[in-house]
């Protein structure tokens, strides 16, 4: 019974085919979800078909999309990063009483802000990897320290106001460019860090790192140290954090809850866009384009009269029909499989009993 | 009229996702006999002992039991039937009792409640039938041995008072004193009219205990015999299709053993102790020992996966200290670890990213020409495998081990240590990764070769290092025959063994 498997192509498939076949699974499907709900938004709002109405709506959005990317790196290295919505929090309350109104020192205080990033994603890291703390105790132990500090600075209450030239960056951006009209500098910031994130995930460290969430035996044995590979996620993520933080400065204000609800939307967009809570398994601009997927979703209940309370629950179905759905139909294919009941060992997938 | 078949099979055919594991299989079973079932793994052994016991149902064909047609849809039919099934992995719960565990589900009722004392006057009873008197009914699960427990699930067969039972390897985890405990309690049961259905590789069992034999290939029947028609060698010829000389390549030309490649002098952690050896270049060692002897303890302290705390490695003459496997791999050592799915592969990735693993973590940057060369790899390795993006969890063992193998070889080792580099693998991959193996060797490079089947070890090594009990326990030369490992592996002469 030799089944004749074609024998290895060293070319890769086609783009063409594998876009397409990429539709079929959650991590290419999100975007014709995001397209579908963008169509639904613009026909009740036609206004935001405007090219500066665009523009604006995901310079708004640009936030979470980075949360989102920057948890995307924790994730699929197998972990997960409690601390996003402390950290901006941290970072914005920072920035609000450092910069003040003294324009000079915007740029020693974020570059303070990213060695501060750095740190805390480093300690989150340190904690997981080297302590071996699970990490959604490593950091939401973090998590808490860093907003405890924060509420006992600012006393819970809004303080600081960063002058205007610093809010810019989140609020301001090109104005008269061809075509667009309006280009926020949000968008600007959130276009190159993508590019930057998915470079990232193309060399060698982003490949051992999705290696690392998917065995991370096999790819110690390999020869990679895979506590500092997941170390230099979670600084990653801090990082993002950190440039959410000061993007949202510019239009959320100065707060120490400025950042609440930050880290559960991300977590939902990167399950959403089909990365495995597990890790090993999904792509970053999946992960991205579900963070819009989300914002627009949002945006039309609002349009459609739900009231922006419902958030959370609706957030929360959502992360448990995308981690549930998959696991139905596995189900299903490995009753079909055996037409008997399934007693201690499932059919064997057809590569063991058979080989080429 | 008194039959003689205790079952007959005919036609049997069964296929998964459209690939048939069996095609158009017979198989008479003689009333009291003991009927061996060979073959290579994926040979078809399992899913015909599994559609017997009803977990798999059959797409063709038909079965008799005693004279009637018989088709089962769960496995409980076939235990009413008359076919109890002793798997290789034991369903037993370790918190329960023996009794219990013995009559899961039905237990015997006194009034309407479940009576201890009659569970266990019958648990008793089975034992004596099987002549075990060592097993307390009443003791828990958790504290049998393995083989205490093999002889629990034999009762508990046993208790459905079945025609046929049949037994998937079941002495792979037993000691040699166990596995006489077991051929004695087969004996009673053939005497009491019993059909055993016997699954092994150890060819000694098969021959001692078999009455006919049951050749499997590729999921179709080779040939049934009498045990007393076949030798050992005939009927390896009839389960590999070919004769072992010629599975075993011969050494590839051109292949000359050079300089001292590796050195281990006292070398030791924890977990093996004192081990001192020497590899040269163009050598292909085999180390052969026990389940947990410490043979993979030896490559794993080699490759930095368990270091060694004492004694010297030397690579090339020069002393080297190897804390980790990134240290190891720099150094020019290749480690195919025993389990490719815990430890080799990452199954969610492609083809090409599980190939460039060890060059992307210790050599990243030259990880870009690396594609290239894993294709032309995959090409000279014969790859099966749609192409460099399929999944590798698609791919079949044999092939999985192709990528691992091209894994290793991207970052130029000079030393490879192979840990059973052929388990799981069918014969055909299985011929060609030897012919890797030999060339490897010939181009240079010193092989280290951990395997638990002997042939493998005999029919490829240069010489033959057994491990026992944490030490190097002997260095046989070439052309050492099994009995001879096998006494050094275990330290009692061959024909105590066999006694």
């Amino acid at each position: 019974m030799t089944t004749s498997i074609s024998r290895y192509n060293t070319a890769p498939l086609p783009m063409r085919v594998r876009v397409l076949r990429s539709f079929a699974t959650p991590g290419g499907a999100i975007y014709l979800l995001l397209a579908a709900l963008l169509i639904a938004l613009i026909l009740y709002n036609p206004g935001l078909a405007a090219p500066d109405q665009l523009m604006r709506f995901i310079g708004r959005t640009a936030p979470v999309a980075i949360v989102a990317a920057g948890q995307y790196f924790v994730i699929v290295s197998g972990e997960l990063d409690l601390s996003m919505a402390a950290v901006i929090a941290a970072q914005v309350v920072l920035a609000g009483n450092l910069i003040g109104q003294n324009a000079a020192r915007i740029l020693p205080v974020v570059l303070l802000m990213i060695g501060l990033g750095a740190a805390v994603g480093l300690v989150n890291g340190v904690i997981t990897t080297l302590l071996k703390v699970p990490s959604f105790i490593a950091t939401l132990g973090t998590s808490l320290a860093i907003s405890g500090l924060t509420f006992y600075a600012t006393g819970g209450a809004p303080s600081g106001n960063p002058v205007n030239s610093f809010r810019a960056i989140g609020r301001d951006g090109f104005e008269n460019v061809p075509i667009l009209g309006f280009l926020p500098y949000s968008v600007v910031v959130l276009m190159a860090l993508v590019v930057l994130a998915a470079w990232l995930m193309r060399k060698p460290f982003g490949r051992t790192l999705i290696a690392a969430g998917d065995n991370p035996v096999a790819t110690s044995l390999s020869g990679a140290s895979v506590w500092w590979l997941r170390t230099r996620a979670f600084i990653l993520s801090s990082l993002a954090s950190t440039v959410a933080a000061v993007l949202l400065v510019g239009y959320a204000g100065v707060s120490p809850v400025v950042g609440d609800g930050y880290d559960f939307a991300a977590i939902t967009a990167v399950v959403l866009g089909g990365v495995a809570l597990s890790g090993g398994r999904g792509w970053l601009m999946s992960a991205v384009a579900a963070a819009f997927a989300l914002e627009v979703l949002f945006s039309l209940l609002s349009f459609v009269g739900v009231a922006s309370t419902w958030r959370p629950a609706v957030q929360g179905a959502i992360i448990l029909v995308a981690l549930g759905a998959p696991l139905i139909r596995w189900r299903r294919r490995a009753f079909s499989a055996s037409p008997g009941i399934p007693v201690a060992s499932p059919a064997p997938s057809p590569g063991e009993e058979v080989s080429a | 009229m008194k039959l003689v078949f205790a079952l007959q099979a005919r036609g049997i055919s069964k296929s998964f996702f459209g690939y048939p594991a069996l095609s158009n299989v017979d198989l008479d079973i003689r009333r009291g006999e003991v009927h061996g079932l060979v073959g290579e793994n994926g040979a078809g052994k399992s899913t015909l002992m599994k559609i017997l016991a009803g977990v798999y149902a059959k797409d063709s064909g038909f079965v008799r039991l005693n004279g009637e047609e018989v088709d089962f849809s769960h496995p409980v039919q076939a235990y009413k039937a008359g076919i109890s099934t002793v798997f290789q992995e034991f369903n037993l719960i370790a918190e329960r009792t023996v009794a219990e565990n013995i009559f899961l589900g039905r237990e015997p009722r006194v009034h309407g409640f479940v009576s201890r004392r009659e569970m266990t006057r019958r648990t008793e009873a089975l034992f004596d039938t099987l002549g075990v008197d060592s097993i307390n009914p009443a003791v828990r699960v958790r504290q049998l041995s393995v083989a205490q427990q093999q002889i629990v699930e034999i009762a508990k067969a046993l208790s459905y008072e079945p025609r046929i039972i049949s037994m998937d390897e079941p002495t792979s985890a037993l000691a040699d004193h166990e596995v006489e405990l077991l051929y004695g309690i087969i004996s009673r049961l053939t005497a009491r009219g019993v059909s055993i259905l016997y699954v092994s590789h150890r060819m000694r069992e098969i021959f001692d205990l078999c009455d006919r034999i049951t050749v499997l290939k590729d999921g179709q029947l080779v040939a049934t015999h009498d045990a007393a028609e076949l030798t050992e060698q005939e009927l390896v010829r009839l389960m590999v299709g070919r004769s072992l000389s010629a599975l075993f390549p011969p050494v590839a030309p051109g292949t000359t053993v050079g300089e001292v490649a590796l050195e281990l002098e006292h070398a030791g952690n924890g977990l093996v102790d004192d081990v001192s050896l020497v590899l040269r270049r163009g050598e292909i060692v085999g180390m052969a020992g026990l389940q947990g002897s410490g043979r993979t303890e030896v490559l794993e302290g080699i490759s930095g996966a368990a270091p060694f705390t004492r004694g010297f490695l030397r690579l090339n003459g020069e002393r080297a200290l190897i804390r980790r496997p990134k240290q190891a791999i720099r150094k020019g050592i290749a480690h195919i670890t025993e389990d490719r799915k815990a430890t080799g592969l990452t199954l969610n990735q492609s083809v090409m990213d599980n190939a460039l693993a060890v060059i992307r973590s210790t050599q990243p940057s030259k990880a870009g020409k690396a594609r290239h060369r894993a294709n032309q790899l995959f090409l000279e390795l014969e790859l099966a495998a749609r192409g460099p993006d399929q999944e590798i969890k698609f791919l079949s063992g044999g092939n999985q081990q192709k990528v691992v193998l091209a894994k290793w070889l991207l970052a130029e080792p000079r030393i490879i240590l192979l840990d059973e580099p052929t388990r799981g693998i069918d014969v055909g991959a299985r011929h060609a990764l030897y012919s890797v193996i030999r060339s490897l060797a010939a181009a240079g490079h010193a092989i280290l070769m951990v395997s638990s089947e002997l042939p493998e070890v005999i029919g490829m090594a240069d010489r033959i290092l057994v491990m026992k009990d944490g030490r190097l326990a002997a260095e046989l030369p070439l052309g050492s025959s099994e009995e001879a490992i096998l006494q050094a592996a275990s330290g009692v002469s061959a024909s105590e063994v066999a006694a």
